[in-house]
């Protein structure tokens, strides 16, 4: 068995900044060129309004994107950032991160983005727990090339690529995340400015790969595609709120102050399964743990969603585990070799040892 | 020091002869026999020998060669290998694509190449010497492997009799030799099975030949002592059936003459030396590289046949700071090298075709955002997986042209194996200067081929280290002061290479056309003309050594332009030719792209040029569009390296036509 390094503690080797950061800090001059409306602007003012709040030296922050609407993201962020190619941000973010620890890297993509060209590198990264935070942006279309439908569209949808419906099934990222071995996972959404805000500080304090689903809405090609997570009225029965260490209740809310609903273990099956509190109590009622080691309830909680009419969805930490980071590890194997054989010396490496000598 | 020829420990022969100064005799010149007779068997003197070891995929031809090769460089010969064997890891045994073979020319004076035709071929069974036969020419010496020519083996290759006995082999010098008996017999004391003895066989054949040329052997039983340590019964039945093999040769009727290959002395220039592969070179390479501009070196790499040994070997080396990442595919090989690169690291993907088709796109990136990286690429025959273990030098046009939009790199090529050191220092000093991916192409040929290589001073390797932005470096018209990752140095026009972690010099680069100086986003039509021709100039103008011509009288009217691998087999072609009186140039191409500025007027001096290449003309057809020379075109295809005696004919019939 290999010997893994310590877990560091969570940008450790980053730089702090000197001076206490605003907002304005992490704007950068250029003109910010989405679609009036668009939730990428609630997305980016949330990132550039919680970066102070991390604390850390502006110039030892990367944002890289692969290729989208929200992959322009990195333009607008007044740090270190790069605008790659069509999926392929996660394995430049891993080589970046891996040879850098003392940066903070942060991958911003979308639903075509990282789970249609690029998902090969996004479930790579998370099975490695690289430290990287990857923010996608799930819109459930493509935007940038004006409205097909994409992975995590749902069945039937009716787009320019597809007048009859799609016949694909879509992808539920949190799902997807969880069975590529992926130590943190969460969902949040694009309005929900407090949430997203405690989201980004979760991951952030997360050591490895993060990846965070936030449901971002497309007004001109999707619009309202989240609406029933946002309105206040539909989110109370859609919405799973899912705080660590509180039982799983969402609904109008019971006797008790909590929701009328609740998340339980199904005996029989073992599947879970939504009940009335009112007739059912709360004994059975799970208590949400995102450190679980296993991902099987944090896997089962992300299937409640219905992928059609987004009923029970949960939003929140669905799993925040610690495991071997790979960037710590690749660094202690360095450490390890200079230990047991020596800080590298070109001239004996070239001279290896079958030589000959020719005098002169 | 190990010049001297040693017998097996405690089993040393009676004969020593001595050794007079080797012949002098060109490349491709038949080897000068002289008898002398020593205190026991008949010692012959030649100036070179080439031996092809054949057999199964899972005989250890490979290791056999391997080792025997490692003997001649401790002797001092210069040599020059071929492996050559199938893609498959054990191909169904006895069959002819299952034939695993290893080639090996040896001489007391300057060689370019594995050699035409072997003087002795070792055949482990049927289907070695069937595959080999015809390259084997009349007079030399087989030796076969009795045990193996069964009726049902022989069948198995279509010998309806056997080919010991029906005549056909009656031009030839043939041994029958009983190895895996022999073998077996040989480690009858030690405490292993039938089975497992006969598979010493092929250290048997080793020592057996080592016998015949008077091999040091020392080293071979230190090897196989330090590669079992953890199994040294299996050690000990090796080393005796090795030495076995040397006694039989000391001993038997059938073995009557020794051979004895003078070391190379005048060849080499004094210094020390080690025989190398062109992977081995190219990996040691990348690392000096590394050391030398004191960055730290990452590569990104997908295994892919015949490019994974670099792979390997860079692992191997982080005590030098090498960090290797196997990716999850080729695009994120290339990916993380250039995230890496983006940090400060020397960024490296190594691959070979298949695998630069699919960083293509990523190549492009690197294009635009004007980053060092190196793109490795071990060419192999292709198209589309093509044949993985074969060489061909059939990638040029597409590192040249391979990608979207005006996306041009610089392109190095190794010429030899050792060489492929010295190339990689030259690519890693081309992509630092110039921030550029730059290719740098060598071939399944030079990759798994060795040579004697001097191994360099560390002080004598070039300086590449850079100078990370570190300032703003432009004012503004309010005043304040700017950093623009797209304002060039004005020589070079390479951009400033500003690292994260640098306070001040936060910027935004992207695969988006940008703007002039700024890098910001820009759609703008006449700063994406401007872009794209000051990405070519910047190419364009990449600081490149004029090719040397060698024409020794100055009178030739033919010139041979080659490029990678094909210089050993073209400068052995041309050697044969101007020993017969013919006069011929040649030059030889280490930049593709740029070319030296001297090339169109060196093509232009001669009444005809020919370029022999490994593919179907592709060097031609890029010096035909450029420097509008009705350059002649000699192309072989077959996953084999031109031999030098072919090419010679060609290069007269063009020179005489």
């Amino acid at each position: 068995m290999t010997e893994t390094a310590q877990v560091s503690e969570p940008l450790s080797l980053v730089p702090k900044a000197e001076a206490a950061q605003t907002m304005k800090d992490f704007k950068s001059d250029q003109e910010v060129r989405w679609c009036p409306g668009c939730g990428d602007y609630a997305v980016l003012a949330a990132v550039q309004g919680f970066m102070p709040q991390l604390g850390l030296a502006r110039e030892n922050i990367v944002f890289v994107s692969g290729i989208g609407c929200s992959s322009r993201f990195p333009y607008y962020m007044n740090t270190y950032g790069m605008h790659s190619i069509h999926g392929r941000a996660p394995a430049i973010a891993t080589g970046l991160a891996s040879s850098r620890r003392d940066l903070s890297v942060w991958v911003v993509t979308g639903d075509g983005d990282a789970l249609s060209i690029g998902g090969n590198h996004l479930i790579h990264a998370l099975r490695r727990n690289v430290n990287l935070k990857i923010l996608l942006f799930n819109n459930r279309i493509y935007g940038l090339t004006k409205g097909q439908y994409s992975p995590t569209s749902e069945a039937g949808k009716i787009t320019k690529s597809t007048p009859m419906g799609s016949l694909d099934s879509p992808f539920n990222p949190v799902s997807l995340a969880l069975g590529a071995e992926a130590s943190f996972v969460a969902r949040t959404v694009d309005s929900d400015r407090k949430h997203l805000t405690a989201t980004l500080q979760a991951a952030a304090d997360h050591p490895g790969t993060a990846l965070v689903e936030i449901y971002q809405n497309c007004n001109i090609f999707n619009d309202g595609a989240f609406e029933v997570l946002k309105d206040k009225q539909q989110a109370q029965e859609a919405v799973i709120r899912l705080e660590h260490g509180e039982p799983i209740r969402f609904g109008t809310p019971g006797e008790d102050g909590l929701g009328g609903k609740g998340v339980v273990r199904d005996r029989a099956t073992g599947e879970l399964r939504i009940v009335d509190v009112a007739e059912e109590g709360t004994d059975g009622v799970l208590t949400h743990d995102a450190h679980a080691s296993s991902p099987a309830t944090a896997f089962a909680l992300s299937r409640l969603a219905d992928p059609d009419t987004l009923h029970h969805t949960p939003i929140g930490v669905l799993r925040d585990v610690r495991r071997p980071v790979y960037d710590d590890d690749m660094a202690h194997q360095l450490e390890q070799a200079v230990e047991q054989h020596g800080k590298g010396d070109l001239g004996s490496l070239l001279a290896g040892n079958d030589t000959w000598t020719v005098a002169g | 020091m190990t010049n001297q020829v040693n017998s097996p420990a405690g089993q040393r022969p009676g004969t020593d002869a001595p050794r007079s100064g080797g012949t002098d005799g060109a490349d491709g010149a038949e080897g000068d026999a002289k008898t002398e007779l020593g205190g026991g068997k008949e010692v012959r003197r030649l100036d070179r020998v080439i031996i092809r070891f054949a057999g199964d995929s899972g005989d250890g031809m490979q290791l056999t060669g391997d080792r025997f090769t490692s003997e001649t460089a401790s002797f001092g010969n210069d040599l020059s290998t071929l492996p050559n064997f199938p893609a498959e890891i054990r191909a169904p045994a006895g069959t002819l694509p299952g034939v695993s073979s290893f080639q090996l020319h040896f001489a007391d004076h300057d060689i370019l190449t594995p050699g035409d035709a072997p003087n002795v071929l070792v055949a482990m069974n049927p289907a070695a010497l069937k595959a080999n036969i015809a390259d084997v020419p009349r007079g030399a010496e087989i030796i076969v492997n009795t045990d193996e020519f069964t009726k049902r083996a022989m069948a198995k290759v279509g010998y309806p009799v056997s080919p010991l006995e029906d005549g056909s082999l009656d031009n030839y010098n043939v041994h029958q030799v009983p190895l895996t008996t022999l073998t077996v017999e040989a480690l009858k004391d030690f405490d292993v099975g039938r089975k497992d003895a006969g598979r010493s066989k092929n250290m048997f054949a080793l020592g057996l030949l080592s016998w015949m040329y008077n091999r040091p052997t020392e080293q071979t039983e230190h090897f196989l002592r330090t590669k079992f340590a953890k199994k040294p019964q299996v050690a000990q039945a090796n080393i005796a059936a090795f030495r076995a093999g040397w006694n039989f040769g000391e001993t038997t009727e059938d073995f009557a003459v020794s051979y004895e290959v003078a070391p190379a002395k005048t060849a080499f220039p004094p210094g020390t030396y080690r025989n190398i592969s062109g992977n081995l070179a190219l990996s040691y390479g990348l690392v000096a590289a590394s050391q030398q501009a004191d960055l730290p070196l990452f590569l990104g790499s997908y295994p892919i046949t015949p490019a994974s040994d670099v792979l390997h070997e860079l692992s191997r080396h982080k005590n030098f700071g090498v960090r290797t990442f196997q990716a999850e595919d080729e695009i994120a090989g290339i990916g993380a090298a250039l995230g890496a690169a983006f940090g400060g690291a020397l960024g490296v993907t190594t691959t070979s075709g298949p695998g630069v088709a699919l960083k293509s796109e990523t190549i492009g990136l690197a294009v635009s955002l004007e980053l060092p990286l190196l793109v490795v690429d071990i060419q192999r025959g292709g198209p589309s997986t093509g044949l993985p273990t074969k060489t061909e030098q059939a990638d040029l046009l597409q590192a040249m042209y391979g990608r979207n939009g005006e996306a041009p790199v610089p392109i190095v090529a190794a010429a030899t194996p050792a060489d492929c050191f010295d190339a990689a220092l030259e690519a890693a000093r081309i992509a630092l200067t110039y921030r550029t991916p730059v290719f740098l192409l060598s071939d399944g040929y030079l990759a798994n081929g060795s040579e004697p290589w001097r191994i360099p001073e560390v002080d004598d390797l070039p300086d590449l280290r850079v100078h990370f932005a570190k300032e703003p470096n432009h004012k503004l018209d309010d005043g304040t002061e700017a950093f623009w990752p797209y304002k060039r140095d004005p020589q070079t026009l390479a951009r400033p290479w500003a690292v994260p972690g640098t306070p001040g010099l936060e910027h935004r680069v992207g695969g988006i056309e940008k703007q002039d100086g700024t890098g910001n986003i820009s759609y703008d039509p006449a700063n994406h003309d401007l872009m794209v021709r000051t990405r070519q100039a910047k190419v364009d103008g990449v600081d490149v050594p004029d090719v040397e011509v060698d024409d020794p009288r100055g009178a030739a009217n033919v010139l041979v332009l080659g490029w990678g691998s094909t210089y050993g087999p073209i400068t052995a072609a041309v050697r044969r030719l101007r020993r017969d009186g013919q006069q011929i140039a040649q030059a030889h191409l280490r930049h593709l792209n740029p070319m030296p500025g001297n090339l169109g007027a060196v093509l232009r001096s001669y009444d005809k040029v020919v370029i022999p290449e490994m593919n179907l003309g592709q060097l031609a057809t890029l010096v035909r569009a450029k420097y509008l020379v009705d350059a002649h075109s000699y192309t072989q295809v077959n996953g084999m390296p031109f031999k030098a005696e072919q090419l010679a004919t060609a290069l007269k019939e063009a020179t005489n036509d």
